[in-house]
């Protein structure tokens, strides 16, 4: 939908005076992943947590089983590291929320 | 019986099955804020112009106590009639008999009547209200949803076809509509979705309304899987008559011209753009000041409005009009604006309707969103259908025509017939300020004043090479026009193709990227 205040647009150096799209003006800015924070990729449950606090964890390790969709999906470590914080086993978790976080 | 009491006993026989799903379903679908099946058929076709085939269709399930079940034509209503004289095969489900749901023999009996308007070489139309599958008969409407599936995708291109969503449309149900050219829908009527909210809740502990998910303006807005929004079904029946009056019975005709008018004096081509080329206006009103009557019908009016597709006629013919909007995003292809264009090109190569592009844009929408939504795939889908099509391509430059976008709008080398630009027009790898920040790097960063030699590089490379004549120089410009001709030019352009052919190697098909 057309916006009725004009923004601009930057395209090559040019600044164009223009209308936003709504799904422009709500684009989700670009975060950098960062592989030491493993995030929960579909909502679900915790089902079962396979570490604890300030173990030392390789990488492909289980860290847990999220379940959703009737499935049981373990989630592995993503590098090698130490566990600073986990998740409580049957919390329901929604997408994108942070599960494990490496050191 | 007497010919007498047969003909009475055919009156009553007729008369229970157009009871649909009796009177207090009827009143529901009323409270609902919806017409019946046979009220729409009636608001839609041409007075008294509908003829109604397998009145007398029955189910066959003997499953779950469906045995004990009439349902009436079997939840869906099928015929022919006319719109304004042209004529079409039409559907229409039946909410208020098992709430529309599809079952082998009501799918079979729409199967029928588009096997029909593929033979007859006329448009489809269905209109769509339906709970979805009926669960009683298993893989059968299974069955059902897959023989209309395949049609759908045998008629594109064959036969215009036009869906109209008139209820709930979920599930499996939504791939007819998706398949076929355009897609009608009305605020808080139509709910189209392929899993619904209660199972996105169940399973994914997400929460969000019928209207919000699948609603009439998140297909128009959002999704892009529906061409036309309507406020009310009367409204909608309008639309659907005005598309059916652009467009051919089918792709081996040429839609039915009218008598040629003038544009409204109202809209003055030589004063809509500003000069300044960072400055946005709407395109809509360069179009209806070059076409007749200024009567614009645009399609996907509020879905990637940074493009303006739609049809109107010159000189009395019909023709598909695709151009840059820089009152949205200045007018940039991205992945949604490439879609929309892309198809609705397709749409015209395959029913004959010449293409005029108007060209105003500074290229393709940067970002890291852009990017990871595949705009270099999308992105090629419009190259592909210029590319592609073999209608006459006419291509008017109005203002900037920059890098990939200069390319990807009909341009020359994708195999335009014609190209005009205004005097007006910019042809150039880039906008004049990335150019000179690139060109002359070394000028602007070792100046004493490195913003004053920018401006002054900027302004040299403005008047330099921000116009038409480099291209015109090239022939990739046939002809710089004053606006004021454009109509005239275009006009003249179409006459002249009017017997274009362009022959091709023989293929099965090419893979355009989907």
């Amino acid at each position: 939908m057309n916006d009725d205040n004009l923004n601009t647009i930057v395209i090559d150096d040019s600044v164009y005076e223009t209308g936003l799209t709504k799904k422009y003006a709500n684009r989700k800015i670009y975060q950098p992943v960062d592989h030491k924070k493993v995030i929960a990729f579909i909502p679900g449950l915790i089902q079962k947590v396979h570490v604890k606090v300030g173990d030392k964890v390789k990488r492909g390790d289980k860290l847990l089983v999220l379940e959703a969709m009737k499935m049981q999906n373990s989630v592995v470590a993503p590098l090698d590291g130490k566990i600073v914080i986990v998740p409580n086993e049957g919390t329901l978790v929604k997408k994108n929320e942070l599960l494990v976080e490496l050191e | 019986m007497s010919i007498k009491q047969k003909l009475l006993d055919l009156f009553r026989r007729t008369e229970k099955v157009f009871s649909g799903g009796g009177s207090k379903a009827i009143e529901k679908q009323a409270a609902m804020g919806k017409l019946t099946a046979r009220e729409r058929l009636k608001a839609l076709l041409d007075m008294d112009s509908f003829h109604e085939y397998d009145l007398f269709v029955e189910h066959k399930c003997a499953d779950f106590g469906m045995d004990k079940k009439q349902l009436h034509a079997d939840g869906v209503i099928t015929g022919t009639g006319s719109i304004s004289g042209h004529p079409v095969c039409i559907f229409a489900q039946d909410f208020t008999v098992a709430g529309g749901s599809l079952g082998l023999m009501h799918a079979r009996k729409i199967t029928k009547i588009m096997d029909h308007s593929v033979k007859m070489g006329i448009p489809l139309i269905g209109i769509n209200d339906s709970g979805g599958a009926r669960i009683q008969e298993g893989v059968n409407s299974l069955a059902g949803y897959g023989e209309i599936f395949y049609r759908n995708t045998l008629a594109s291109g064959v036969i215009p076809q036009i869906s109209v969503i008139l209820g709930p449309c979920a599930g499996g149900a939504v791939y007819s509509p998706a398949l076929t050219d355009f897609v009608f829908v009305v605020d808080k009527i139509s709910k189209m979705f392929i899993t619904g909210p209660e199972v996105i809740k169940t399973v994914l502990g997400e929460e969000i309304s019928m209207e919000d998910l699948g609603g009439a303006k998140v297909q128009t807005e959002i999704t892009g899987n529906a061409h036309f929004f309507a406020k009310n079904e009367m409204e909608c029946f309008e639309q659907i008559k005005k598309l059916v009056s652009f467009i051919p019975w089918n792709n081996k005709k040429k839609a039915d011209p009218i008598r040629p008018k003038s544009p409204k004096s109202n809209y003055d081509v030589d004063n809509i753009i500003p000069i300044d080329p960072k400055k946005p206006y709407d395109i809509r009103d360069v179009i209806k000041s070059i076409c007749d009557d200024s009567d614009f019908f645009e399609i996907q009016e509020n879905w990637a409005a940074n493009i303006v597709i739609g049809f109107a006629r010159l000189n009395g013919e019909t023709v598909g009009i695709v151009g840059n909007q820089p009152l949205v995003l200045a007018g940039v292809l991205d992945v949604d604006s490439s879609d929309k264009a892309a198809r609705f090109i397709r749409y015209c190569d395959a029913f004959n309707i010449p293409l005029i592009t108007l060209v105003d844009l500074p290229g393709y929408l940067p970002g890291v969103d852009q990017e990871h939504a595949g705009v270099i795939r999308h992105g090629a889908k419009i190259l592909y259908a210029y590319s592609e099509a073999t209608v006459p391509k006419i291509t008017v430059i109005l203002r900037k025509a920059y890098g990939g976008g200069y390319i990807a709008m009909c341009s020359r080398h994708l195999g335009a017939d014609f190209v005009f630009a205004w005097p007006t027009a910019e042809i150039a790898v880039m906008g004049p300020e990335g150019a000179a920040n690139i060109i002359f790097k070394a000028e602007i960063s070792g100046a004493d004043n490195p913003d004053e030699m920018r401006k002054l590089k900027v302004q040299e490379y403005t008047e330099k090479f921000a116009n038409p004549y480099i291209a015109a120089a090239n022939g990739h410009v046939d002809s710089i026009i004053n606006p004021s001709e454009t109509r005239e030019f275009l006009i003249h352009a179409i006459t002249i193709s009017s017997n274009k052919s362009e022959l091709r190697a023989n293929r099965k098909h090419g893979i355009p990227p989907f």
